[in-house]
């Protein structure tokens, strides 16, 4: 190192760039930012050319055509007369609330597995090592498929739940009945469950692309509301209890608060259930939910909660022993210690890799196809490609889309890992 | 190291361009082999069977182009399609054309740039139901779950009939026949919608065929035929006039077994040229002056090849209906050779 500060001082020579240990380093950077470039350049040339050479343009016009072609499930409202457009925010949706109710199913189901793997029982702590390994060493399309088929297969027709006139003369009930009071139905095409009606109810504020409804909107607003003024309630009885010693009785208030205004609001708004009745070849009424969604959701739970599971093991065994030890020694029990002493300092190791779980949830989404589930994948980059032979403009689109949503989740998650980590003081 | 990666991309892009210079008949004498998009298995039409051959009315089709092309109808590699992949390999040149019961639409021919050749069947979408549900008319399925193909013409028609007759329906997306057929069975919906003549194909592998109708409804056109590239007209003659030569054969009667007696003894100009004895009309498309006589030879006529797959007393058991030569009342029409 020594020989450094004795450089040459009479100025620069091209040859300085490759031997020179200043200059070395930027000259590599360089060279691979141009070979980037250029492989870069030669990509997009080489589509634009072929692209040209089959007469195609490239353009996404297509999105505001109708699109023709129906959904099976719908949140939002889509008929074969709307856009290519809508039918890509029909299969968005549909992807996102898979992905929602699968990270939060596969979080609890994790967390109770990767928990119970370290218990001192051996049969429980084998039991949970034997479902982390069966779930994440087998293809999840195939746990899709398997749970598909289990659903399809072992429940029945919808007319097996018909009352012929020749079972009334021979006294015999149908093959199959509903349940819970005559409300749900399961069928071998889904979940027919009753769905929440309003006489009264307040409308929808329509917002262009998206229509708003209003009766939700102030139902959910509503309870908001109600568990706020609950804390509020809980808080001040939390300072008399401090400040005196007696804890003032707040239950009712608590009860009254929570339960009333929703009920008043129910009721001013003529709140009824709607219960599927069978009529013609399905059930008709209430809400379906189809078995490509619900076999979805139980795949992706089951196959995520192994390795949420692994991950929680790992964010608990990070903690020294030291720590539950000490609880012990100050008399808590062993779950209050694994709530209240582990559990919180491990969530500071456990996030980082729970993130790439959701990430992955929610990218495997698009095995929905299989189930004929039809999310993103399916309208966007399956019938809407085929429809309008777009495949270049629909699949950046898609990637595009499963981009933004990966990186919302990343970020929002980032932010809540922020606020678990340890604050240095 | 800079400079041996930018010579291989300058050698990469040449090729490519290379590639797309040449026509696709050039490639396929060149290959000796022609490369078939085909069904991923449909009976009758294009399906392997037990033994890993290739058989049925499309994949008969494809034996008669490699036979007048290549002179061997052995030389096909067949690459199964689904409805979502196939204009996708074809465009890409993945396959030199498609024979896979794919309707003729104006969007297709322009959009999507393919042509469509010819008709090699006239079909129309249907529906099919369990005879225990007591339906008889497609009208009568107000409220019903569907199973449809994604990606096909039917799924678009489907959804103009229901609308049409303003009753509503459940669908359920399947990616090819087999699982459509699946789901079908499993009860998953009321009614199977695809070509009638895929029904009647589907109808047939069915354990208990009698147990399932197909309704009488045919609810769109389906002009099913080989499709090619958009813009290579040569390799589109080819396909084009090998199917005619087929159809002209039916109707003079030329069919495999007789085709050598009826060129010793014939006098008719016509299949005099069809069968490469006077004229040039091999050479004319780039192909050996016997490449008709060959593809016949090979697969028979239009005729042979419909009744030996598809035809009455065949599993699937389907009429010559519109399928006809326009002698006995059908479409299928083949210009003048001359």
């Amino acid at each position: 190192m020594a020989f450094a500060s004795d450089a040459p001082k009479d100025g620069f020579r091209l040859s300085m760039l490759i031997y020179d240990t200043r200059y070395r380093s930027y000259t590599i950077q360089i060279v691979v930012l141009v070979l980037f470039a250029m492989a870069v350049a030669w990509l997009l040339n080489n589509t634009a050319q072929n692209l040209a050479a089959r007469g195609k343009e490239f353009n996404f016009a297509f999105l505001w055509q109708r699109a023709g072609y129906d959904i099976g499930q719908q949140i939002i409202p889509y008929t074969n007369d709307s856009s290519h457009f809508r039918a890509l925010l029909v299969g968005l949706i549909n992807t996102l609330v898979v992905a929602f109710f699968g990270c939060i199913f596969a979080t609890v189901l994790g967390v109770v597995i990767g928990v119970l793997r370290l218990s001192k029982n051996w049969l429980v702590s084998r039991l949970m090592t034997v479902y982390v390994e069966i779930f994440r060493n087998v293809p999840l399309l195939l746990w899709i498929l398997l749970t598909y088929v289990i659903l399809s297969e072992t429940t029945f027709q919808p007319k097996d739940f018909r009352l012929t006139d020749e079972m009334v003369a021979a006294g015999q009930p149908p093959l199959a009945s509903m349940m819970f009071f005559d409300s749900v139905a399961v069928t071998n095409r889904g979940t027919n469950i009753p769905s929440p009606l309003f006489e009264r109810g307040l409308g929808t504020v329509d917002l262009g692309f998206l229509s708003l409804n209003l009766t939700l909107l102030a139902v959910i607003a509503v309870i908001v509301g109600s568990v706020w003024v609950n804390r509020r309630i809980l808080a001040s009885a939390r300072v008399t209890q401090e400040a005196t010693g007696i804890r003032p009785v707040t239950w009712w208030k608590s009860i009254l608060v929570l339960f009333a205004p929703i009920i008043v609001l129910l009721v001013a708004m003529g709140f009824h259930l709607e219960v599927p009745t069978l009529q013609g070849f399905n059930f008709k009424g209430g809400i379906l939910i189809a078995h490509s969604f619900t076999a979805m959701v139980i795949a992706l739970t089951l196959y995520t909660a192994a390795f949420i599971a692994e991950i929680v093991r790992a964010g608990i065994q990070a903690i020294s022993r030291g720590q539950s030890e000490a609880a012990f020694a100050l008399g808590l029990r062993p779950g209050r210690t694994m709530n209240l002493v582990i559990l919180p300092q491990a969530l500071r190791v456990i996030i980082p890799p729970l993130i790439s779980q959701y990430l992955n949830l929610t990218k495997n989404t698009s095995l929905g196809i299989a189930v004929s589930y039809l999310d993103l994948r399916g309208t966007l980059g399956g019938i809407t490609l085929n429809q309008t032979g777009r495949e270049l403009e629909c699949m950046l689109l898609m990637m595009l889309i499963y981009l933004t949503i990966s990186l919302t989740i990343s970020a929002v998650m980032n932010m809540y890992n922020k606020s678990v980590q340890l604050k240095a003081r | 190291m800079k400079k041996s990666v930018f010579f291989g991309a300058l050698a990469a892009t040449t090729m490519v361009a290379g590639l797309a210079g040449a026509t696709t008949l050039d490639d396929v004498k060149a290959r000796g082999e022609l490369i078939c998009g085909s069904n991923t298995g449909l009976t009758g039409f294009g399906a392997p069977d037990a033994s890993g051959n290739w058989t049925g009315f499309d994949v008969d089709l494809c034996r008669a182009i490699a036979a007048a092309v290549l002179g061997d109808a052995k030389k096909v590699k067949f690459v199964p399609t689904t409805g979502e992949t196939r204009f996708t390999a074809l465009q890409s040149g993945e396959v030199d054309l498609l024979v896979r019961n794919s309707t003729w639409t104006f969007s297709r021919d322009t959009e999507l740039a393919l042509d469509f050749v010819a008709v090699n069947y006239y079909d129309g979408q249907g529906f099919m139901v369990r005879k225990d549900l007591g339906v008889s008319s497609a009208k009568e399925l107000d409220g019903a779950t569907v199973c449809i193909q994604t990606g096909t013409t039917t799924e678009l028609n489907l959804a103009d009939f229901f609308k049409q007759n303003n009753i509503t329906y459940q669908p359920v997306t399947v990616a090819d026949d087999s699982e459509g057929q699946r789901q079908y069975l499993a009860g998953a919906c009321d009614a199977y919608t695809t070509d009638a003549s895929g029904l009647a194909a589907s109808r047939a592998t069915l354990p208990d065929a009698e147990n399932h109708v197909i309704l009488p409804e045919i609810i769109s056109k389906e002009p099913l035929g080989p499709v090619v590239r958009h813009g290579d007209n040569n390799w589109g003659d080819v396909v084009r006039w090998t199917y005619y030569a087929l159809l002209i054969a039916e109707e003079k009667g030329i069919t495999s077994a007789n085709i050598e007696e009826v060129l010793a003894s014939t006098t008719d100009e016509e299949v005099k040229r069809l069968l490469g004895a006077s004229g040039d009309m091999g050479v004319k498309i780039g192909l050996d002056n016997a490449a008709f006589k060959n593809a016949i030879a090979a697969v028979g006529n239009y005729g042979e090849i419909f009744a030996r797959n598809i035809g009455e007393g065949t599993s699937i058991n389907l009429a010559r209906g519109l399928n006809a030569l326009w002698t006995q009342g059908g479409l299928q029409y083949a210009p003048p050779l001359r």
